[in-house]
């Protein structure tokens, strides 16, 4: 069985790992960078990425999660973990990881009295996707490789790029474990060419 | 395309899972608090203790201070409004404050009812002791709960009992035969629907924080320890010796609060905490945690 990590700095840990073993896959919450070479794939939840980035730092993480993105393997970006892939943010010089090639604004759909629920059309998963956004950022500008798989009210909120995939909403907060069953797929297809 | 939905409300509270939140009184205290990495600030005219000392009544900050705050820092920004107080509650909804604590910190504006958190776009938070009072918040649309604790002494004896009884009850409650939650709901004076769906889940239906007494990262994990979902602190950072080193600390143990080799690291020299003020010598009417029912 594929394992799946979930970065368990702070955030929405519990959801994700639910989701993913929803998805029938195994999900291990990560705390230390050690834990990373376990994993086939992993996701950087929703939370605060001002502090997720402290930890990530604080931790040494940095130097094991670009390498982990270097070997191939899938990552899963939501909300906060969207804007820690982004290779540029709106309004700051220095991106996080800035594995994948989009420009993220953050809470760009204003603040926690404008967080909404929508049904979204999300390519090649669902028609009616129910998703949560909270204090959301969106992706202002995609990379010639980077396929746009959602928007709302004519902005990106859903977008893969080969091994990447980012959101601007929350898919963990509802039963609907399709986009996550995406992801693992994601990761499932990754391993196997690992091996061929 | 809906606002306001609880989904949106508690999935707020989820975001800040494992953080630490913390009181701060203005601009340059809410951008220590952010570089320390708080995952969200309180935005008040006085932190709990100093409250204590101010006495008279507590009320909403003013308005000039919480618009302060929310400009300086790109984390949420939460204020508070006195128990029952509509208007408070509608003014601090108005300027687009992410979070209203519904809080015994101030002086409660009515001492019978507390909000319809319901009827409101933006979520609140809400003190609990025990289950019953847990569910009576939830049950009129709090988002999120924190224990009561003790607020302003920086003593966290009050906050334990209170994190350690509520989640007694849900245990009692999970492992409870059906046909028994209605006696339970009875007998704690909590909504039948709400022990019905804590049942179900397993747990509580929204996150519960820890409160009320939070001074040093050792508090700080033996909350996350006894199974809060993060951490709010008041007086305890900026009434510290140094407010940076202490935020930066409780943040670090709340993420590892079973890392005691780490907490023994980052607890090396951070100087004084605030003074801490021992239960028993309050007067029953300086208690804060009575207020609200």
């Amino acid at each position: 069985m594929i394992k799946i990590g979930v970065l368990a700095l702070q955030g929405a840990v519990r959801e994700h790992i639910q989701s993913v073993e929803a998805c029938g896959a195994h999900a291990i919450a990560i705390k230390h960078k050690e834990e990373l070479k376990d994993v086939d794939g992993l996701i950087l939840p929703g939370g605060e990425s001002t502090t997720m980035r402290r930890l990530i730092d604080k931790y040494d993480f940095m130097d094991a999660l670009k390498e982990f993105a270097r070997e191939g393997k899938p990552m899963f970006g939501t909300c906060a973990g969207l804007i820690l892939l982004a290779k540029n943010l709106v309004g700051y010089r220095e991106p996080h990881l800035g594995v994948m090639d989009v420009t993220v604004e953050r809470n760009s759909f204003g603040r926690q009295v404008d967080s909404f629920e929508a049904d979204l059309a999300i390519k090649g998963v669902a028609s009616d996707f129910p998703a949560v956004f909270i204090r959301a950022p969106h992706i202002v500008e995609a990379g010639e490789n980077v396929e746009i798989l959602a928007k709302h009210d004519g902005r990106i909120v859903a977008a893969r790029e080969g091994q990447f995939l980012g959101c601007s909403f929350h898919p963990e907060l509802t039963e609907d474990h399709r986009f996550t069953a995406y992801f693992v797929k994601m990761v499932k297809e990754a391993k196997q060419k690992q091996f061929v | 395309m809906v606002t306001g939905t609880d989904r949106v409300k508690r999935g707020m509270a989820e975001m800040q899972k494992g953080g630490v939140i913390m009181d701060v009184v203005n601009a340059e205290q809410a951008k220590i608090a952010e570089e320390a990495g708080a995952v969200a600030v309180m935005a008040l005219e006085r932190v709990p203790s100093d409250i204590r000392a101010a006495g008279g009544v507590a009320r909403m900050a003013d308005p000039r201070i919480v618009e302060e705050v929310m400009n300086a820092v790109s984390i949420p920004v939460m204020a508070k409004a006195r128990i029952g107080h509509i208007v408070e509650a509608r003014v601090l909804e108005a300027m687009g404050v992410d979070y209203i604590d519904e809080s015994e910190v101030l002086t409660p504006a009515d001492e019978e009812f507390h909000l319809n958190k319901k009827e409101y776009t933006v979520p609140f938070v809400c003190g609990c002791r025990d289950l019953g009072e847990a569910a009576r918040r939830i049950g009129e649309g709090a988002s999120m709960l924190r224990t009561k604790g003790e607020p302003g002494t920086g003593n966290i004896v009050e906050a334990v009992r209170h994190i350690r009884k509520v989640n007694a009850q849900v245990r009692k409650v999970v492992a409870m035969s059906e046909d028994e939650l209605m006696t339970e709901a009875k007998s704690l004076g909590a909504p039948y629907e709400i022990l019905l769906e804590i049942k179900r889940l397993g747990r509580l239906p929204v996150v519960n924080f820890a409160a009320g007494g939070v001074a040093t990262p050792a508090d700080a994990a033996l909350m996350m320890q006894l199974g809060a979902d993060g951490v709010f602190v008041g007086s305890g950072i900026f009434k510290s010796e140094n407010p940076a080193l202490f935020a930066k600390a409780i943040v670090e143990a709340t993420t590892h609060y079973q890392d005691y080799q780490l907490i023994a690291e980052l607890s090396k020299n951070l100087g004084t905490p605030m003074k801490g003020i021992e239960i028993s010598s309050l007067a029953p009417a300086d208690r804060m945690q009575e207020r609200g029912w």
